[in-house]
């Protein structure tokens, strides 16, 4: 039995269109489990953690009644799922309360503290995979040389070395030692309050600005961090480059490329290095979201005012309405940046473009 | 096109690496400016700034910069005080009501004048807001309903307290230098406040300005508060209107610095005038450095370990006096605490009235044994003690610890965040608690009511003070003679009372107190006059200056 073309084209069409909305809807279900997976661990964790959240508000040396009276206004002594209820309502709301620790509503703190934790993963992700590919591309051509050997031994300390260790003995090294770079914190007193920040990205921002000791202040500040967290994920990507490498270069292809007579550097960079992209990128952008998240260790040591440190702090006060709103951000981050890579992915690999 | 491309990541490979070290190799310029204070500090403390509801350490000292009492502590003789908004005070021959008669012209930052209203309106707001330091004037009999009559302005410039019982006059002057006796710009704070529903909780219908003055400023002293951003910075500017002489500095930066080690590297390289935080191998180093100096001050926190009376073991009264044998007192003192705490082991500390300074016990094993064996534990027994994560506790635990083992007593530590110890040792579940106890106000009472009241042992019990929370059922004769000190008229008479309260908590309690606290700093050469004071909230910094 034969079926009019024209039929066929529109039956194509049809389960093209259904095919995409089964991925919007796809796409939608993981996106409402994960907030609400998100809301559950986050009440879980505010619940069961030991620590009194009353005392986040008044702090430690409050008299009995007054903490009394607080738990009170809290609602701590309503029934669980009832404050369960509350919590999910008002999330849903976009109303994620004021953090007792700052005094400030949790969106107002969080649009302050992201940028300066988006600055500095963005500036150290550039770093990683800056050097971090050339480096795995290197270790993998030359596998067993020196330089791969170099390499491994590179990404091995990266692996292994605790970051706050690290970022203590380069603070020794180059602030105190050297007076290369300056002090932790993002910029110097001085221009604490003579520069105003539009994006809460200073570089960016002094860069537009035009005021170049400005920005030279911000770059002094930003550069060890950074270049701590761009070691740590040149590590992870060096390494993860060197094996999507090693096994594209064992692939046919490559065999037939080089009986083409095309240059090495071709086959490596144009060809192996092409189809390698694939994983890569999605390693890349994986190490991106977990710099995203807030290196906590790195912005303790380095006292960046970012991300990590809010939560960190915001946790070991109790102060859960600021940690749900955190990890509501983390958890857009992950979300957002897996379909950035998806979207990158069709781009990159043919073959996962929609037929 | 490959070939570019490699090319392309080589030079930009190279041209980052030499932007780089272009950027980053010039030479630094760490110097603050000339006439601002940079101090490096660990303020993560701080959860508001009004002085009606803070009772933080670090407010206390920003407080006590921003704002003015009616009285202050003199800090030559602490144990007396002196006017500040206050031009003289007069006690009633019933011990009763306190006048109070004002300097006059003061002027707030804002430049209001200071009237005896605003100071009527100061106590009335933390009376009705009942936040967590309103105690320190509301056990003086004041209420939500009789503040207005209790603390009152008869005119513009004077002010009248009434008191419920004939408290020692020292007592009442005392507490009114506590920070929550701050005087705040009714005129101003009234622009800014919130509407309230009353609640049972709460019966006003309005929030005192308590939301605003969380980060905001309404005060006379001799800084003003330009900015507070938790767990980052605090920023202070010279305040013109201040009535006293000016501040030389124009601006006083507090940053929120959590390492000792940070703060030792920042100080060294001049990006921090003064480091607030330092253990004491950090201290001693930047002791040795020319160019730096230090300077220390008791402070009226001690250290101590209490035994829960819950426990069997450890409320025999043999087992709580062979603990006290059995701390390494020459030890800790010589290296735990080296220069940030001296031995005490009465609750009373140095530069309080009344405060005894005996140290009598000493590390002796075989008397502790000795009395073990009397309470029939001669062959030890098991215990847990919740150390929170900071020094110099967790070293002076794990001290403990091994001394402890001596006497066959195995000592189980449990780690954890300080509020997590804390939420465990309030709710009466621990064995053995390890910290800190800081003086609510500077007077005996404060500390003598904590270790030695207890009038409700059970679970329900309301005053939760620090034998309430080890189980321990205070002798009716010892609570009785803290309350008779509380108004003994005659300073002499008081202080003996609590020389003789101490000896007895000494003796006879689950505390063994261990140390006190001395609070260092070190600071840069060129910073003058920067002292800190015998309490939190006396830590001045409008008499420094810089060459």
């Amino acid at each position: 039995m034969t079926i009019p073309e024209t039929t066929q084209l529109a039956g194509r069409k049809r389960a093209r269109a259904n095919n995409w909305a089964k991925s919007v809807l796809r796409f939608l279900v993981i996106i409402i489990t994960t907030y609400l997976g998100l809301l559950a661990v986050t009440f879980f964790i505010g619940r069961v953690i030991p620590i009194d959240p009353v005392l986040a508000v008044l702090g430690d040396r409050a008299p009995a009644h007054v903490v009394e009276r607080t738990r009170e206004l809290m609602g701590f002594n309503k029934p669980l799922y009832i404050q369960f209820f509350i919590y999910v309502r008002d999330a849903l709301t976009g109303n994620f309360g004021t953090s007792v620790l700052t005094t400030n509503p949790v969106m107002t703190d969080i649009r302050r503290v992201f940028p300066a934790t988006l600055e500095l993963a963005t500036f150290g992700t550039i770093i990683g995979s800056l050097f971090g590919v050339p480096l795995g591309v290197l270790a993998a051509v030359k596998r067993g040389s020196i330089a791969d050997q170099i390499v491994r031994v590179v990404g091995l300390v990266g692996y292994s070395v605790p970051i706050f260790w690290l970022a203590l003995l380069s603070l020794l090294l180059f602030y105190a030692k050297l007076r290369w770079v300056a002090y932790p914190g993002r910029i110097d007193i001085v221009y604490e309050y003579s520069f105003t920040p539009v994006t809460g990205l200073y570089l960016l921002d002094s860069f537009w600005q035009g005021q170049w000791d400005v920005f030279r202040d911000v770059f002094r500040h930003i550069i060890l961090p950074a270049g701590l967290l761009g070691y740590f994920s040149l590590a992870y990507i060096s390494r993860m480059t060197r094996s999507f490498m090693l096994n594209e270069l064992g692939q046919e292809y490559i065999v037939a490329a080089r009986a083409k007579g095309l240059s090495e550097t071709r086959i490596i960079w144009g060809h192996a290095l092409r189809n390698a992209a694939v994983p890569l990128v999605t390693v890349i952008a994986l190490s991106y979201a977990g710099l995203l998240e807030g290196s906590v260790l790195a912005e303790t040591v380095f006292a960046w005012p970012g991300l990590g440190l809010y939560i960190t702090n915001s946790l070991q006060n109790a102060d859960m309405n600021a940690v749900l709103g955190g990890t509501i951000v983390i958890g857009s981050v992950f979300i957002a940046i897996n379909i950035l890579s998806d979207l990158l992915y069709r781009t990159l690999d043919p073959r996962t473009r929609a037929r | 096109m490959m070939h570019s491309l490699n090319k392309h990541v080589r030079m930009l490979t190279a041209g980052a690496a030499l932007s780089l070290i272009l950027m980053a190799g010039a030479p630094a310029f760490a110097e603050t400016p000339a006439d601002t204070l940079v101090e490096g500090w660990a303020i993560d403390d701080i959860i508001t700034m009004d002085p009606g509801e803070a009772f933080e350490l670090s407010t206390a000292e920003v407080t006590a910069n921003t704002y003015n009492y009616l009285v202050r502590l003199d800090l030559n003789d602490t144990s007396k005080v002196v006017g500040d908004l206050a031009e003289s005070w007069t006690v009633s021959d019933d011990g009763l009501t306190y006048t109070f008669k004002l300097k006059p012209d003061l002027k707030f930052a804002s430049g209001n004048p200071v009237t005896a209203d605003d100071v009527a309106y100061s106590f009335e707001r933390v009376v009705k807001l009942d936040k967590s330091p309103a105690f320190i004037l509301t056990q003086f009999g004041l209420t939500g309903d009789n503040v207005t009559e209790k603390a009152k302005a008869t005119d513009a410039g004077t002010f009248t307290f009434t008191v419920d019982k004939a408290y020692a006059p020292s007592f009442v002057l005392n507490c009114l230098t506590a920070t929550v006796g701050a005087v705040v710009d009714k005129k101003l704070v009234l622009e800014h406040v919130a509407a309230v529903t009353p609640s049972d909780e709460y019966k006003y219908d309005n929030d005192f300005g308590n939301e605003w003055l969380k980060t905001g400023y309404a005060g006379s002293g001799a800084f003003k508060l330009r900015e507070w951003r938790a767990n980052e910075v605090v920023v202070m500017e010279r305040n013109d209107n201040y009535y006293g002489e000016k501040a030389p500095l124009a601006r006083v930066i507090y940053r929120h610095m959590k390492e000792s080690s940070g703060q030792r590297l920042a100080l060294e390289a001049g990006d921090i005038d003064v480091a607030r935080n330092l253990e004491p191998g950090d201290f001693d180093a930047v002791s040795k450095n020319t160019d730096l100096a230090t300077t220390n001050a008791p402070k009226g926190t001690v250290y101590y370990f209490s035994l829960n009376q819950k426990n069997a073991n450890l409320a025999k009264p043999e087992v709580a006096e062979a603990f006290k044998y059995l701390v390494d007192y020459d030890a800790i003192g010589s290296t735990l605490i080296k220069g940030i705490g001296d031995i005490h082991q009465t609750f009373l500390p140095k530069g309080v009235l009344g405060e005894l300074g005996e140290n009598p016990y000493k590390l002796d094993v075989a008397k502790a044994k000795e009395l073990l064996a009397k309470a029939g534990l001669a062959d030890g027994f098991s215990v847990t003690m919740d150390v929170r994560n900071t020094q110099p506790i967790t070293g002076v635990a794990e001290s403990i610890q091994q001394t402890l083992a001596q006497a066959n007593i195995k000592l189980e530590i449990i780690p954890g965040d300080g509020k997590q110890t804390l939420t465990k040792y309030r709710a009466r579940t621990h064995d053995i608690y390890i910290g800190q106890w800081g003086q609510d106000y500077f007077d005996p009472n404060s500390n003598a009511e904590t270790f030695t009241v207890n009038p409700d042992n059970s679970d329900e019990g309301k005053n939760k003070t620090l034998a309430w929370r080890n189980t321990w059922d205070v002798p009716k004769e010892w609570t009785e003679e803290s309350k008779a000190a509380l108004l003994e008229k005659d300073a002499t008479k008081r202080a003996e009372m609590y020389k003789d309260l101490q000896k007895k908590v000494l003796e006879k309690s689950p505390f063994v107190i261990v140390f006190q606290q001395t609070e260092v700093a070190g600071y840069r050469g060129k910073v003058k006059g920067f002292k800190l004071g015998p309490s939190f909230d006396t830590n001045y910094v409008f008499t420094v200056s810089k060459d």
